[in-house]
């Protein structure tokens, strides 16, 4: 059973020039992606600056509007229901059924509200009573890992590690059936960051959390996620199951962005190829495949076509002209 | 690629060095006597978490830390041994040889490229002011030396490139400018503080990928500055590892990796998620989270979070920081060695 | 697995200093930090105490400001004398009729003859404390003086009037003046500000457009224009109340910027998305989770704007186009000032500019030390 199924989703930001403010161009920041997560399953969205993945989680959780597609949204009670064109007072009310955590966690908590009131905000504008708040507030504090004593204290008290878990824990509050997790260790210490995904990895086991994990470190994505779906300008150009992508990827853009992840050990160095080009732009990508540019197995109809992303075997999904017949190399 | 022997000339050779900052809760002692080599065209990785120093001992070097911060002990020897030894330490920082020495002798590599480059500025101006204060060239030749210098970084088209301003650049361009810029009064001694943390990571491989070419275009002595494990492993000859303002092991690469010896190298190596994990593979942790400098414990600084503590020796006195050009770690549980040939 | 354990939750510091620490609130934290700042803090303690003295105006004051008597004009000031023959017996000076010999008319004079005790909590005119009840008790006065005699501490003005005790009363004018109209600019602000940054777009647009159109108009012309039109039938309140009307219909465009801007910024804060996404409702997001976090800065605004009242009020009041006699303000006082044989003869009656310019200096160093302990990096 599927908690979450993207269509086809674009977001698109138009510029205005000129005096009569004329649409110029786009910004296709998300540019027809689709891609689902299965219940108790952490999907990993990966890919590098402007590719479009921080928008699509915005996107899905409408803290923004949808210029197309459809998110296709488990409401309960066997219901259905598409995200992207539900009126905004329905959003709100189905809103305690998806949450986030936050990249930034000196920005993620409201300074001037104590710890207790800032993870018991999402019960009390649910309609929670007090009694219950209390109470579920102190299980909270102990799933994390805190002590109860960062009830009465300010997050000025507190380091980016703690603040990270007061913010896992008030996304938890509602239990709610689709996490969205934005980047939740790349502001932290590499000692911190080993903490957090442990306890992220322990909620995942003990509440079976259906989980977006949007990131851009590889190697924090191998440890979590159980399915990987790579972006790139806007566009998904490979999903699939973790060790089946890290081992053999099927998308150049998969297999360049492996190949570039320093691995530590001595050993390793050297002996890789490093992807020409810089990364393009999202207001003019290069016409068919948005990866041709840079790609060292491009082909003339690479240049002229926009590959579609087609199923392959093992339940991956590829978007390459070319899929099937490289031999791409992967981490082991 | 095994480092090589110690032959090569030190080119810096820092001491001891110390550094505090003075504020309302009291002073804080961001460096506690670091001490170490850099060798011409070999590259010394300095790792460490936030608050262990790094990036106050690269702006030290430079003598551009902030007040109220101020080098308050040890030396940071120029060309040690030779004729022209300088002590940076003892230069005024706004002084003619300092300012020579800053940018001719010694370069910084920025983290973060939109700090480093004025936005008001073109790209080609501000590597030419650069030139020109360490070269006595005319315009025209030094916006040669300009448009040569954007070529070697790897930028395409760089005689129409200088005239883009920093912003119209993408993140990795903007880098390779950086690079340019510590380039232009052609130092023999380049310091990248935490050079790729902002960039993607195929941009980051190819920015360290010209690193070592420079590196070893130009036989430079390369600090890199960083956090990540996987750079070190890259990247180093030797490694640093510093905590709390003190370096707590230092050894070649293979055998940091292959056999640390310092608790909190063990903890940070085991705690570092790699991208050959096992599914759902939990990390070891590190207990506890890295104290604030002004509050620094007693003794080691690492014996509050040490899985391996020997006893209360770790509490009552520091142990002897290693010496440099020696392998090993500073705890009592160590005994630095000669480094193998 | 994990090999240094975190003693299973997380270890908290449990030293009070931390304790205080971490449990402080936002505008304790706010507090510590001003604290640190001397000059604000004594602005504070001087603006305290000018607040009192408005409150005790009356009390304070040792002779009826609005009294005339075109003998005793011009008269310097005296000094109270402190010890005499007897000992420690303050006194003033009682007032001697002159005849001037050529023109015949009579002017009162200082005569050291004749000593008038001072005394504490003496009585002398009558007035009402805040409306609640009648009195005659002054913090201090002369005992026994003839009609017209009183004590002239800075002297009095052309019309006989003594300038201490106008000074006094005109501290309750000038300062409260202030206050309303800064709380008028405060409502049009926050509301209009709070409008323009939390909708965007049309209403933002409009908005803005009126702001700078008020903000460019030239304000001593528009204040002139405005004043000339108020009826010269009403009565001293009701002009009071105008002016202050008018004064804040410009005032409370800087506060629309400052709260629009602070709208703008917070709308993308994480903390303020986390709260949006745990599906509260427009209205606690911008009562619970926005409002706190700009209220020191609103509060900081709102100290600064005060001055800019008392100037905007001290001008007015001063060209003749404000407040007028009988009411009592420091422009008004200082438009007696305005003569240049006037103040030749008696110089004495500049001395309103002296708590002018504290009382403004005192709000602008408030209003940065505040600024700066509720922003320390902004």
């Amino acid at each position: 059973m599927n908690v979450l199924e993207v269509e086809n989703l674009k977001k698109h930001y138009p510029i205005h020039a000129g005096l009569l403010r004329k649409e110029v161009a786009r910004v296709r920041a998300v540019d027809g992606v689709s891609f689902h997560i299965a219940k108790g399953e952490t999907l990993a969205l990966v890919g590098e600056s402007g590719c479009g993945k921080t928008t699509v989680s915005r996107c899905i959780l409408r803290a923004m509007p949808v210029t197309s597609g459809a998110i296709r949204f488990a409401a309960g009670e066997g219901r259905t229901v598409d995200l992207a064109t539900l009126p905004k007072r329905q959003v709100r009310r189905l809103r305690r059924h998806m949450q986030m955590i936050f990249q930034d966690p000196y920005a993620s908590l409201n300074p001037r509200m104590m710890v207790g009131d800032i993870i018991a905000e999402p019960l009390k504008v649910n309609g929670v009573p007090a009694a219950e708040r209390r109470e579920r507030v102190r299980e909270l504090l102990e799933l994390v890992q805190m002590p109860q004593s960062a009830r009465s204290r300010f997050p000025h008290a507190f380091s980016g590690g703690q603040r990270q878990r007061i913010g896992i824990a008030r996304a938890l509050a509602l239990n709610p059936r689709l996490v969205v997790a934005d980047e939740p260790v790349s502001a932290l210490d590499v000692s911190v960051q080993a903490q957090i995904i442990n306890l992220l990895l322990d909620l995942q086991d003990r509440l079976g959390l259906s989980m977006l994990f949007v990131a851009h470190d590889l190697s924090v994505v191998r440890h979590v996620s159980d399915r990987v779906a790579v972006m790139y300008v806007g566009r998904m150009v490979e999903v699939a199951p973790t060790d089946a992508l890290y081992r053999a990827p099927l998308h150049p853009y998969t297999e360049a962005l492996l190949a570039a992840v320093p691995a530590p050990d001595p050993a390793r160095r050297g002996h890789r190829r490093v992807a020409q080009g810089e990364v393009a732009d999202p207001i003019r990508p290069p016409p068919g495949c948005a990866f041709h540019p840079r790609c060292p197995y491009a082909v003339d109809r690479c240049r002229a076509e926009r590959p579609e992303l087609a199923p392959a075997a093992g339940g991956r999904w590829v978007s390459c002209h070319r899929a099937g017949e490289l031999g791409l190399t992967g981490v082991a | 690629m095994l480092p090589t022997p110690m032959a090569e000339r030190v080119s810096l050779a820092i001491r001891d060095l110390a550094v505090q900052f003075e504020s309302e809760q009291g002073v804080v002692r961001a460096l506690d006597g670091v001490s170490f080599d850099l060798h011409a065209g070999r590259t010394l990785g300095v790792v460490g978490e936030s608050g262990c120093g790094k990036s106050v001992t690269a702006r030290s070097i430079l003598r551009i830390v902030d007040r109220p911060g101020r080098i308050t002990g040890g030396r940071m020897l120029l060309d040690p041994g030779t004729d022209g030894e300088v002590d940076l330490a003892t230069l005024d920082p706004e002084s003619r040889p300092m300012r020579a020495i800053r940018g001719g002798r010694v370069g910084l590599i920025f983290q973060e490229p939109m700090t480093a480059l004025s936005m008001h500025y073109t790209v080609g101006n501000q590597i030419i002011e650069a030139v020109r204060q360490h070269n006595d060239l005319s315009k025209s030749a030094a916006r040669d030396r300009a448009v040569e210098l954007l070529r070697e970084v790897g930028i395409p088209r760089p005689e129409a490139r200088i005239a883009s301003y920093p912003f119209e650049l993408s993140g990795g361009l903007r880098q390779r400018v950086g690079i340019a810029m510590a380039l232009a009064g052609d130092p023999d001694i380049v310091i990248a503080d935490e050079p790729t943390t902002a960039l993607d990571v195929t941009t980051q491989a190819q920015i360290l990928a010209l690193l070592r070419r420079l590196q070893a275009e130009k036989n430079i002595a390369l600090m890199l500055i960083t956090h990540d494990m996987g750079v070190i492993a890259e990247m180093a000859d030797e490694v640093a590892v510093m905590y709390l303002g003190r370096v707590v092991e230092f050894a070649p690469v293979t055998e940091l990796f292959a056999a640390p010896r310092h608790p909190y190298t063990r903890a940070l190596l085991r705690a570092v998620p790699s991208i050959l994990a096992a599914p759902r593979q939990r990390l070891s942790t590190i207990g506890g989270a890295v104290p604030h400098p002004g509050q620094r414990p007693s003794g080691c600084a690492y014996h509050p979070r040490c899985g391996e503590r020997l006893g209360a020796i770790c509490m009552e006195r520091p142990p002897a920081p290693v010496p440099p050009g020696m392998t090993g770690a500073s705890c009592f549980r160590d005994e630095p060695q000669e480094r193998a040939a | 697995m994990s090999a240094a354990i975190e003693a299973g939750p997380v270890d908290l510091a449990a030293s009070a200093a931390e304790n205080r620490f971490a449990q402080a609130t936002q505008l304790q934290l706010t507090w510590w930090r001003f604290r640190r700042h001397k000059l604000a803090v004594i602005s504070l303690v001087v603006i305290v105490l000018f607040y009192g003295v408005a409150i005790f105006a009356d009390f304070l004051a040792s002779t009826d400001p609005h009294a005339t008597d075109a003998r005793r004009s011009f008269i310097p000031p005296q000094g109270i004398h402190l010890f005499d023959e007897s000992g420690f017996n303050p006194h003033v000076y009682g007032l001697k009729g002159v005849r001037d010999t050529r023109t015949f008319k009579v002017s009162y004079q200082p005569d050291p003859a004749r000593k008038l005790p001072v005394r504490l909590f003496a009585r002398g005119y009558s007035y009402s404390f805040l409306g609640l009840f009648e009195t005659d008790i002054h913090l201090f006065g002369i005992e026994g003086g003839r009609p017209g005699e009183s004590m002239f501490l800075l002297g009095t003005d052309q019309l006989g009037r003594d300038l201490y005790s106008r000074m006094i009363v005109a501290t309750r004018v000038s300062l409260t003046i202030g206050l309303a109209g800064v709380l008028l600019s405060l409502f049009l602000g926050v509301l209009l500000g709070g409008l323009s940054g939390l909708y965007g777009g049309w209403v933002d647009l409009v908005i803005q457009r009126v702001i700078e159109v008020l903000r460019s108009v030239p304000t001593i012309p528009l204040w002139m224009g405005l004043a000339a039109a108020l009826p010269r039938t009403w009565s001293v309140t009701e002009v009071y109340f105008a002016i202050t009307v008018i004064i804040s219909l410009i005032g409370w465009t800087d506060l629309a910027r400052v709260v629009r801007g602070r709208f703008l910024a917070l709308r993308e804060e994480d903390f303020v998305v986390a709260a949006e996404l745990s599906g509260a409702r427009q209205g606690r997001i911008i009562f619970r989770h926005m409002l706190p976090s700009f209220a020191s800065h609103i509060i900081a605004a709102t100290t600064l704007a005060l001055p800019a009242m008392i100037i905007s009020e001290t001008s007015l009041s001063f060209l003749g186009l404000g407040l007028r006699p009988p009411a009592v303000s420091w422009g008004i006082l200082l438009q007696d000032a305005q003569n240049i044989q006037v103040l030749a003869g008696a110089p004495w009656l500049l001395a309103a500019a002296v708590p002018v310019t504290l009382v403004i200096l005192a709000f602008n160093f408030l209003g940065d030390g505040l600024r700066d302990a509720a922003d320390p990096y902004g």
